[in-house]
């Protein structure tokens, strides 16, 4: 084979594109006053996938993924530069409502989160905010429905009027996915959903994301590589905010292309 | 040989012994070729300490119990023997003889104190060589005994650790035991006060006019209900309804809003307002917002019972003092809620002021409350604003332009000017004051625990 071909067959492999792209983005650059945490990363969302990131602490994952909700608007130091679309759509256009970014974007934090609310209330909240129920009754159902899709209905059924702080770290998390469903959202990002709770629970929030897959694009964010191998089924590997390698998962770990790819997967660093 | 040069003495021999002692232990330590337990500074402390305490505990002692002496001493000299046997007589003649032996008289109203110069200078001279030789014996002895154990393996470092948490334990139990001294002297007062009120009448009674009873005649009554009132309707009621609003807004202001710079400069100038003076409130609210008030109310409202000093106006600018308090309390508790919250309702699609009034402030409350509560009881216990723009009727309305009266008004108005303190009228100050250091005590234990229980629920 000559040179070019090899090269051909590697931007293939390194191909940002899916079939079905639910967001994408091109050339995104985040800095944080003067200190660059993303260069010029370029990745496509698909929407029957769950998508993993994964690389080293510090390598702008995260970052990256509150791109795509436009987290980063809260941090005042932040500036991003790129093209980011949800369908087509441009998110950071100012025709783009912020607001109605994050009904569809939904958002799950690394340590739950839940607020100092009832449990109804917590799955309650966006559906208040975004006027989603006119009566009682439609409450009533969102919360219902949000909270088994979230697993968690046959635990809490009895006791919706306690607060959600009460419940265990695994429960509170499966809250905050519920909650984050309940606004019906198309993209749901995980920043480390599991980094604070035990192997249980864990497993209990894997088995969650197996069940919404294909009903939400979720991209999770994990530093855990066997979690990645897991949930997902196109990994994209950061390393020192570029992304090196995005490919199918079980490509990526089997037959990383990348040399750097190779070494944290293999545990050499990371 | 005056106490302070006696003092400096003392401490002058400290500073010696523990030279000599840190010497001595510098040259035990080479001298045995190992590592000593305590630094040579420790051993140089251990006897300073050892040397300047006793002698100073003693001194003091003996300053307070030696005039005593003195006296006993001098009346027990055959010139003692002509003074009269008891009552004001004998006392000024004794304080007179004592003020010319020291010098700070020169010459007596009563010529019998003459007599008596001679055995206080006698006696005074007498117990003083006595205190200064047992001071230095004891400085001297404890230096002594606390040099001997100067040796390597000497814990002279856990003793004078020991010695700064006794002086720690000590400073702490003076401003407890104030506050314990405080309250007996009120308790004692207001006690005899219900000795000549019943306390059904005082906590019960709506009339409140206490007259001073010079012949024993009526003393008037002191139903307190009116005082407790214009109290509450000051401190707790027109203050709260403008300092929550304020207070609050601009806490959320500074902590959600404002941009760094802004809130640096805003947050300090805000506190000074709890720094000004409150007399000059004082005369604010008695100068310049009472008789706008006052015109306000008759011009534009009709209110022609408007009074110049009204409770709307002591309390308008009590409200104003204590915004600072609250909006500091609320500062605080909205910045100790965890920003994962805030990013949480953000991320649901929440607009800033939806997270700050959805999630933030519901969050924050239980800190705010406390907030509240400190300021009120900061409130109902404030004297010069009341003092000067509230007046003195003990009304009992719920007009904010009518002068009312609170119970901080009212015990200065009991105490000043010359007052004998056996009236029910004086006496009466004490069971306020009593009163008063009840409400504003629970007020300040129920507002800390509600803070405390918030702080354990975010850390």
């Amino acid at each position: 084979m000559t040179q070019t071909a090899l090269t051909q067959i590697a931007e293939k492999r390194n191909a940002v594109e899916v079939d079905t792209p639910k967001m994408t983005a091109r050339n995104v650059d985040v800095f944080y006053g003067a200190a660059q945490a993303i260069d010029d990363v370029s990745i496509d969302i698909g929407m029957e996938n769950v998508t993993a990131f994964i690389g080293p602490s510090g390598c702008g994952k995260s970052t990256f993924l509150r791109c795509l909700n436009r987290m980063n608007d809260t941090i005042p130091i932040a500036r991003v530069t790129g093209d980011i679309r949800l369908d087509g759509k441009d998110v950071y256009d100012s025709s783009m409502d912020v607001v109605q970014l994050r009904a569809r974007v939904g958002m799950v934090f690394q340590k739950p989160n839940p607020f100092p609310k009832s449990i109804f209330e917590n799955v309650a909240y966006g559906a208040r905010i975004h006027g989603l129920a006119s009566s009682k009754a439609e409450m009533d159902e969102i919360v219902e429905r949000s909270l088994k899709r979230a697993g968690l209905w046959d635990e809490v059924k009895d006791r919706l009027p306690d607060s959600g702080t009460a419940l265990s770290g695994g429960q509170q998390q499966r809250l905050c996915i519920a909650r984050a469903i309940a606004v019906d959202p198309e993209v749901i990002l995980m920043d480390e959903p599991c980094s604070a709770l035990d192997p249980i629970a864990t497993a209990k929030i894997e088995e969650l994301i197996h069940e919404l897959r294909g009903r939400y694009a979720i991209v999770i964010v994990t530093h855990n590589m066997q979690q990645a191998a897991r949930v997902s089924q196109r990994t994209a590997f950061f390393h020192l905010g570029t992304l090196v390698e995005y490919g199918d998962t079980s490509e990526l770990f089997t037959n990383p292309h990348e040399e750097r790819t190779k070494d944290y997967i293999t545990g050499r660093y990371g | 040989m005056p106490f302070f040069i006696l003092f400096l003495l003392i401490a002058g021999l400290a500073v010696i012994g523990w030279v000599a002692a840190r010497g001595r232990a510098l040259q035990l330590s080479r001298v045995h070729d190992r590592r000593p337990h305590s630094l040579p500074g420790h051993h140089g402390s251990y006897v300073a300490l050892w040397l300047a305490l006793p002698a100073l505990m003693f001194l003091t002692v003996w300053s307070a119990v030696s005039p005593g002496l003195v006296e006993q001493s001098v009346l027990a000299s055959p010139a003692a023997e002509m003074l009269p046997e008891a009552g004001i007589q004998r006392t000024a003649i004794l304080s007179e003889a004592g003020a010319l032996a020291d010098g700070t008289m020169a010459a007596a109203f009563n010529e019998e104190a003459e007599a008596l110069v001679p055995a206080f200078r006698e006696a005074n001279a007498f117990y003083r060589t006595i205190g200064i030789a047992a001071t230095l014996v004891l400085a001297f002895a404890g230096g002594a005994f606390a040099f001997l154990r100067v040796r390597p393996d000497f814990r002279a470092r856990n003793r004078v650790e020991r010695v700064v948490m006794w002086a720690l334990l000590i400073a702490s139990l003076i401003a407890i035991l104030t506050t314990v001294g405080i309250v007996a002297s009120l308790l004692f007062e207001t006690i005899r006060f219900f000795e000549r009120v019943s306390i059904v009448e005082f906590l019960f009674g709506t009339d409140w006019s206490p007259k001073s009873a010079t012949f024993g005649g009526d003393e008037g009554s002191f139903g307190a209900i009116p005082l407790f009132w214009g109290t509450v309707l000051i401190g707790a009621i027109i203050a709260m309804i403008v300092a929550i609003p304020l207070g609050l807004l601009s806490a959320i202001y500074l902590t959600q809003y404002a941009h760094p710079k802004v809130r640096t400069v805003m947050k300090p100038v805000l506190e000074i307002l709890a720094g000004v003076p409150t007399v000059v409130y004082g005369y604010f609210a008695a100068l310049t917002v009472a008789p706008a008030i006052r015109d306000f109310a008759v011009n534009y409202l009709g209110v022609t019972s408007a009074s110049s000093e009204s409770a709307l106006a002591a309390g308008v600018v009590m409200g104003v003092m204590i915004i600072p308090f609250v909006s500091s309390m609320a500062d605080d508790s909205l910045a100790a809620v965890p920003g994962a919250m805030r990013d949480g309702s953000l991320a649901m699609g929440a607009t800033h002021s939806e997270t700050i009034k959805r999630v933030l402030v519901p969050a924050a409350l239980p800190g705010i409350v406390g907030g509240v509560l400190l300021a009120v009881s900061r409130a109902i216990g404030e004297t010069m604003i009341v003092v000067m723009a509230a007046g003195l009727a003990a009304n009992m309305t719920a007009n904010p332009f009518e002068s009312v009266t609170t119970v901080t008004v009212q015990i200065v108005q009991l105490l000043t000017g010359d007052q004998e303190f056996n009236s029910s009228k004086t006496l009466a100050a004490f069971a306020l004051g009593l009163v008063l250091f009840i409400v504003t005590l629970l007020l300040n234990v129920v507002a800390l625990s509600v803070v405390k229980r918030f702080r354990e629920a975010y850390e």
